[in-house]
């Protein structure tokens, strides 16, 4: 697959091109499995919450003690069962699917072309341009052949720093993992500040997925759906 | 140009699902020679427990210890949930008489079968720790416990080759098992006192299961008997546990 194709500059005159995927098949696929387990990851998760929606600092925390904050959510004790389960295997997944992803985005160079912005792009008035035009809610007006620089920005924050964040707090709240690797647990200052942390990076990937949700929207949420499932933009007349 | 490239797409995703397959396969067998495979690998979450209790095993393959803390951090509220009195008359009695006719019964692929009494099981070595109990509900508090090894016990009664779990019977009806990694962990005890005192009726006099490496439902309460077997099977539906049965894992190293 030439670099072209995979960058999807699709010039209009150019019929092979127009045919060409916009986004590999490994981004396309581990997109939606990560979708999928995400939501299958938030919906245990929140199971798992409600048997004790309380949070803490440190190594401890139970009812009688003081919490770090009390969520507004009704405590119910009897979704945990199948919430940790769902929770592990949905996990599983995650983890697989994203070793997947990792490989093929170094081995691709899909990280380096897509994800990482130019040094010049990094600059205060272009991103704050980006932002204003998104909270402006203001179509999108030039020809997007890849990701532009606030886009790029989010998906490295996402991939490289939230997504490993939710799992490294994860596995700190696992007793046999942190009797292998005490530091694990040790680094976020104890249990409770683990799960507080898991909890709050479980925040901001909900806000991620709405903000990005809403920028597929205002970008033409079809327009830009599509080519994440068949690869390929909306045709010929398509200049994106 | 389209052609070959269908062609070779599709010779490739062929290889590589047979690799997986063969992979899959093998990895399978191996899992069940090395006993990585726990008692409730079935159903729609299976693949899940048995990854992580596969993952646990290689991880924990040189049995390091669940971390231990300073006196000082001992928790001055720790919960007691669920039972925290058994029903009955037989125990009534047994907490009035102080647990002097209380027995921990041991059979099963024993060389000696055994029923101990509290004072022969504070006769061996104890062994004391400050641990981390890590509640499933989400809430964790951390306590100093004393009590014999059950590696201890174990050995005493002499365990046969074939041995693969032990089985677990409490006074309030619950009942659990642990596989032998678990069962002859050096911080795996059969605890009688808690922050220096008499275990509390709250927290499962006499005897409680520490395994500090699970999560708190694997630490049971009012322990009366323990059974080593080879299967899983005899037990319930087979899952190993009647918290697996409520759709709790098995395996709770998380």
């Amino acid at each position: 697959m030439s670099e072209l194709a995979q960058v999807g500059v699709l010039p209009e005159r150019n019929p092979v091109a127009v045919r060409s995927p916009r986004h590999s098949g490994i981004v396309r696929i581990t997109h939606w499995v990560n979708f999928l387990v995400f939501l299958a990851l938030l919906t245990s998760g929140v199971a798992i919450l409600l048997a004790h929606p309380r949070l803490y600092w440190g190594e401890t925390g139970a009812f009688g003690r003081p919490a770090l904050i009390e969520l507004p959510l009704p405590l119910n004790l009897d979704q945990s069962g199948w919430g940790r389960s769902l929770h592990f295997l949905a996990a599983w997944l995650c983890v697989l699917n994203g070793a997947v992803y990792l490989v093929y985005g170094m081995t691709s160079h899909h990280f380096k072309t897509h994800m990482l912005p130019d040094r010049a792009e990094i600059a205060f008035s272009p991103i704050l341009k980006k932002i204003s035009d998104a909270v402006h809610w203001r179509k999108p007006s030039e020809e997007q052949t890849t990701y532009n620089v606030l886009q790029r920005i989010t998906y490295l924050t996402v991939v490289f720093a939230l997504f490993p964040l939710m799992i490294v707090t994860g596995l700190a709240m696992s007793p046999a993992v942190t009797a292998a690797i005490p530091m694990i647990v040790e680094i976020f200052g104890g249990h409770q500040s683990a799960r507080t942390i898991h909890f709050f990076v479980t925040n901001l990937l909900v806000l991620f997925l709405i903000l990005h949700v809403a920028m597929v929207r205002l970008a033409g949420f079809w327009n830009r759906t599509r080519p994440m499932i068949t690869g390929r933009g909306a045709g010929a007349t398509e200049s994106i | 140009m389209s052609h070959s490239l269908t062609r070779r797409r599709f010779i490739t995703g062929a290889i590589a699902a047979s690799v997986t397959a063969t992979a899959s396969g093998a990895a399978a067998v191996l899992a069940r020679r090395h006993g990585l495979v726990p008692p409730d690998y079935g159903g729609l979450f299976g693949a899940g427990e048995t990854l992580t209790y596969a993952a646990h095993r290689v991880l924990l393959y040189r049995q390091p210890l669940a971390r231990e803390f300073r006196r000082d951090q001992i928790s001055e509220n720790f919960p007691a949930i669920n039972t925290t009195f058994p029903e009955g008359d037989l125990y009534r009695q047994d907490v009035l008489s102080g647990f002097r006719e209380w027995r921990l019964t041991v059979d099963g692929l024993v060389a000696r079968p055994s029923e101990l009494t509290l004072a022969q099981l504070k006769s061996y070595p104890s062994r004391t720790q400050i641990t981390q109990h890590v509640c499933e509900q989400g809430w964790s508090a951390i306590a100093e416990w004393t009590g014999v090894p059950l590696s201890t016990v174990l050995n005493a009664v002499g365990i046969l080759p074939e041995a693969k779990y032990v089985f677990f019977n409490c006074i309030d009806g619950w009942w659990d098992s642990l596989d032998m990694a678990d069962a002859f962990h050096p911080q795996t005890l059969l605890a009688y006192a808690m922050n220096g005192r008499d275990l509390p009726i709250a927290h499962g006099a006499p005897v409680r299961l520490r395994v500090e490496r699970q999560l708190g439902y694997k630490n049971l309460k009012y322990i009366s008997s323990l059974t080593v077997t080879n299967t899983s099977k005899e037990w319930g539906k087979g899952q190993g546990a009647q918290g697996a049965e409520n759709g709790y894992s098995w395996y709770a190293g998380i």
